[in-house]
């Protein structure tokens, strides 16, 4: 059975169409990444699947409920962290819980296992008792996941769910969400990280302008543009952008303390780097090259839309 | 499918939540309580006026002013500290948690009338000559209270100041063409007829008929008004609040 199934989904807001013809289907126990630029209708999509928002046409069926006919019933079988959603501030971590708990009907005896067993592995078991108004933003998201998976949702949705975060929330969320999936659950991610998306995801959905652009494995959508491949390479000074004209650099941008050059045919770049660099007396520290990236896919799809 | 006790639990913890979290905001606290004791202050004390005849009207006041209070808060301070969407994103309907802000609004409504009116028996020498009427009158004025709070409530924002004062511009002009400072049966013209729109109106009349025996209508008809428009407020609350969401978040 398919955990998410969506049928041409329409969602407009006055003159805007924000959603437009939106189909996707989730395999049960898959992780699947929505990814698409800001304002592309990622959040939307997600506010439909998950019956916060009525489609004007299209339906979505969560573990083969329609939500929208029954939407109890559809929503008993997730857990939802909604993008810059927050918890109950005046409620501590623990009230928090429970309160969510009880909103899924969990009994006392199983919410306080749960809790405990929760907050342990979020790292919040010393300020369980502490308002939550007072945490910092990555406590407060661990709060938040804490909430959608204290009944161990079949299908769990997560809008941005690393935005913002330090390296150590990041970490943490990353490995609850894989966790979760072990477990059983099916993820429906959406991220602005195409690196979380592609190490994440076994399949992943490109939205673009309200529609969808692309759907695969991120191995096969990578495999769409492998005319575009890239040599990073960083040297023992400075250089400028003149230094990469030449033929078969299709585009080079500064990374960090490098600079990646993008190319269709690595083996002539290579030989030109270390031409120039002998003929200029220009040490090279690193040089690299790799196939076409999630990211570059991304861009291609999103650009040509 | 289980969703009629899904959609009942969902009233109960909405109910539960709102009464943990919004009970003791600060904006209740001043609209809910303070106000109208500060109107009881104003208009009763010191006037030589007759509390026994006035109690029924001034009951209906508290009554009113309580149970409306906290309804025009919930909503928009959970879009505010956007808590609203993962409420809606539980198991729970718009409609169970506009019944939950409901439920709320009454429960807060009844707590604090009754301890007022159970303080107020030591000072007040006041009857109840139909405890039956009295009960019901309670339970349908809570609930019409509440009702118009949680419909303050619907137009979208998430400034919970702005509702709160919107919500007392639509609820001081009532409290004085209801018969609670000028007796029903005192009232002529246009004023009458004013009195005749407002559901506090029919309250105050309830609370007479079940406190003193004397009413301009009668119970049935109080009661039928007061039924009717809590129905139809918490029906334009639906309207109101599923029409905001085809708009978005």
């Amino acid at each position: 059975m398919n955990a998410i199934e969506a049928k041409h989904l329409v969602k407009r807001f006055g003159a805007v169409t924000a959603v437009n013809d939106v189909s996707l289907t989730v395999r049960e126990g898959e992780t699947f990444g929505f990814l698409g630029p800001n304002g592309a209708g990622k959040t939307t999509t997600i506010r439909l699947l998950t019956g916060v928002l009525s489609p004007d046409a299209g339906d979505v069926r969560i573990t083969g409920i329609d939500i929208h006919r029954h939407p109890l019933d559809a929503k008993m079988q997730m857990g939802v962290i909604p993008e810059s959603s927050t918890v109950y501030g005046d409620l501590s971590a623990e009230q928090n819980l429970h309160l969510s708990g009880q909103m899924y009907g969990m009994p006392r005896a199983l919410r306080e296992e749960r809790i405990d067993e929760i907050l342990s592995q979020m790292g919040l078991n010393e300020k369980r008792r502490n308002p939550v108004r007072t945490f910092s933003k990555g406590m407060k998201q661990r709060v938040s996941i804490a909430c959608a998976i204290i009944h161990r949702p079949r299908v769990l949705f997560l809008d941005e769910p690393t935005s913002g975060l330090d390296v150590q929330s990041r970490r943490l969320v990353i490995d609850t969400i894989r966790r979760m999936n072990e477990q059983g659950s099916t993820i429906f991610l959406t991220t602005h990280n195409i690196e979380e998306a592609n190490t994440l995801c076994q399949t992943v959905c490109i939205i673009n302008k309200g529609k969808v652009v692309a759907q695969d494995s991120p191995e096969r959508l990578k495999k769409m543009f492998d005319t575009t491949q890239s040599v990073e390479v960083s040297f023992d000074r400075t250089v400028t952008r003149d230094l990469f004209a030449a033929e078969g650099i299709l585009r080079a941008e500064p990374y960090g303390d490098k600079w990646r050059l993008y190319t269709d045919n690595p083996d002539r770049v290579l030989k030109y780097l270390v031409g120039r660099a002998e003929r200029e007396s220009i040490g090279i520290m690193s040089l690299t090259t790799s196939g076409p990236s999630l990211e570059e896919a991304f861009v291609h799809l999103t650009e040509r839309a | 499918m289980m969703e009629v006790p899904l959609f009942l639990r969902g009233i109960f913890v909405v109910t539960g939540k709102n009464m943990r979290l919004y009970y003791t905001k600060p904006p209740v606290l001043m609209f809910g309580l303070l106000f109208p004791l500060f109107m009881f202050f104003a208009f009763f004390v010191g006037r030589h006026l007759d509390l026994t005849t006035f109690f029924p009207a001034f009951l209906a006041m508290m009554l009113f002013f309580t149970a409306s209070s906290v309804g025009p808060l919930i909503t928009p301070w959970e879009k505010r500290e956007k808590t609203y969407e993962r409420l809606l994103s539980y198991p729970v309907t718009q409609d169970s948690i506009i019944l939950g802000d409901v439920a709320a609004g009454a429960i807060f409504g009844i707590g604090i009338s009754l301890l007022v009116w159970i303080a107020s028996v030591f000072f007040v020498p006041v009857a109840v000559t139909n405890p039956g009427l009295f009960v019901l009158a309670f339970i349908l004025g809570t609930l019409s209270c509440a009702a118009l709070g949680v419909l303050l409530a619907s137009p979208a924002s998430d400034s919970p100041p702005n509702v709160m004062i919107f919500s007392n511009l639509v609820r001081f002009p009532l409290i004085f063409i209801s018969g609670i400072f000028v007796p029903l049966q005192q009232m002529q013209g246009w004023g009458l007829a004013l009195a005749y729109c407002s559901p506090l109106t029919y309250l105050v009349d309830l609370f007479n008929a079940a406190m003193s025996g004397t009413s301009a209508f009668s119970p049935f008809v109080d009661c039928s008004v007061l039924i009717a428009v809590s129905a139809g407020f918490i029906l334009a609350a639906r309207v109101i609040q599923k029409r905001n969401m085809m708009k978005g978040m």
